[in-house]
């Protein structure tokens, strides 16, 4: 049981950095200006290289032998364990950068807890990925700032991206089995214990931003349990999916 | 033959980095350690960043100049931890970035001067540049832009 539930949170790590990763990359070559399309492949690049340690030390411990390529390019929807937020589409510009803040905000966080982790694999990739996603949210949160407090078109779309992704922000905070076993065993923290610092930071930078936060705490649920994904993702894994689904065990 | 380790170290800081080929993947700091097995050469290396796509580049240069020095039996291992940082980069590195036109990393979070004309009148344009170890940044005297080696 215990292995099952590290198997199980490992995928969560894993899938969202994954599917974010894949998301960010699509705007590569499409940018607005140069310098954000590096930075948005930059971006999708180190959570990508995330995504290997995370799935391979979860294939390991699942010992059937599967890769983190296995785990990432031969599961369905269903057996993908990623937030519902980091599966939303790029929308514009704006919508990305507002989903990567939100994202990013959580996600250092959690990896800042994860260096105290008992399970010194854990321990060790967190703090090498916490180093990266101290710059992603440090970038994130100071776009969202100059956009939200840019022209009135920027703002404007700034605010109707938070509106829409805020229903998403809850889940990241659920408790469910998964998690009590990882607390219980001193893997990772109770995910109700990073909501305080997630919420005054967020709430620091939408000041800046001059965005209001929606006072409606509805949270959209399914991603992280594998229960109900939204739409969007399975769209998403026919493209990211498709060479080795095409061409089982392709290699170069 | 079974090469001393020293003289290992020696043919390894002949490595270039290939993204920033004036430095060596040991002035890069990224080689943590060489030893024998036995008769077998175990190299553990240390990726910058977690994604970066140099990272394989080097583990392969790294075993064909072994293999060209005449090691036959190698074992090259990735060592996450404890974290690669800049502080491992080595002085002659950092000496021969600024040459190359990078601005080396510094704790205070960024460049010191212009790499080509020294100025401190200085600004970034983004947290990150032309590979993810830097960040993009301009002088507002000479008006370059350059590349800072980001400090982590």
């Amino acid at each position: 049981m215990h292995d099952n539930a590290t198997f199980e949170f490992l995928c969560r790590m894993g899938d969202n950095t994954l599917v974010l990763g894949h998301r960010v990359s699509e705007w590569c070559g499409v940018s607005p200006v140069l310098e954000e399309d590096i930075a948005l492949a930059n971006t999708a690049l180190d959570l990508i290289g995330q995504t290997q340690m995370w799935l391979g030390l979860a294939g390991d411990i699942e010992g059937k032998g599967r890769s983190a390529d296995d785990l990432a390019m031969l599961r369905d929807v269903w057996d993908f364990r990623n937030l519902l937020l980091v599966e939303q589409p790029n929308g514009d510009f704006g919508q990305t950068l507002m989903r990567q803040f939100l994202f990013d905000a959580w996600h250092v966080r959690m990896l800042q807890a994860l260096t105290g982790s008992s399970d010194k694999r854990i321990a060790e990739i967190a703090a090498k990925a916490v180093k990266e996603a101290s710059y992603h949210v440090e970038r994130s949160g100071d776009t969202v700032i100059g956009l939200g407090d840019g022209t009135a078109e920027s703002h404007g779309r700034m605010q109707a991206a938070l509106d829409l992704l805020w229903p998403y922000v809850g889940e990241m905070f659920i408790c469910d089995d998964v998690d009590e076993a990882m607390k219980s065993a001193g893997i990772a923290p109770d995910p109700n214990d990073l909501r305080a610092g997630f919420d005054s930071h967020v709430t620091q930078v939408m000041t800046d931003a001059t965005l209001l936060i929606p006072e409606d705490d509805f949270a959209h649920k399914g991603g992280k349990n594998g229960h109900r994904h939204s739409e969007h993702l399975g769209h998403m894994l026919t493209q990211m999916q498709w060479l080795q689904r095409a061409y089982p065990g392709a290699s170069w | 033959m079974k090469p001393d380790v020293a003289e290992v170290w020696t043919w390894l800081d002949q490595v270039p980095d290939p993204e920033i080929p004036v430095i060596s993947v040991v002035d890069l700091g990224i080689v943590r350690d060489v030893q024998w097995a036995d008769d077998e050469l175990c190299v553990a290396v240390t990726p910058t960043y977690s994604g970066c796509p140099a990272t394989r580049v080097i583990s392969m240069d790294i075993e064909t100049a072994l293999r060209d020095h005449g090691v036959d039996k190698l074992r090259i291992t990735t060592r996450i931890s404890p974290p690669w940082t800049t502080d491992w980069l080595s002085d002659k590195g950092r000496d021969r970035l600024t040459e190359y036109g990078i601005a080396p990393p510094r704790a205070a979070g960024g460049p010191a001067a212009c790499p080509r004309c020294n100025s401190t009148n200085l600004d970034r344009i983004s947290q990150f540049g032309s590979t993810p170890c830097k960040a993009h940044w301009r002088c507002k005297d000479c008006l370059e832009p350059f590349d800072y080696f980001k400090c982590i």
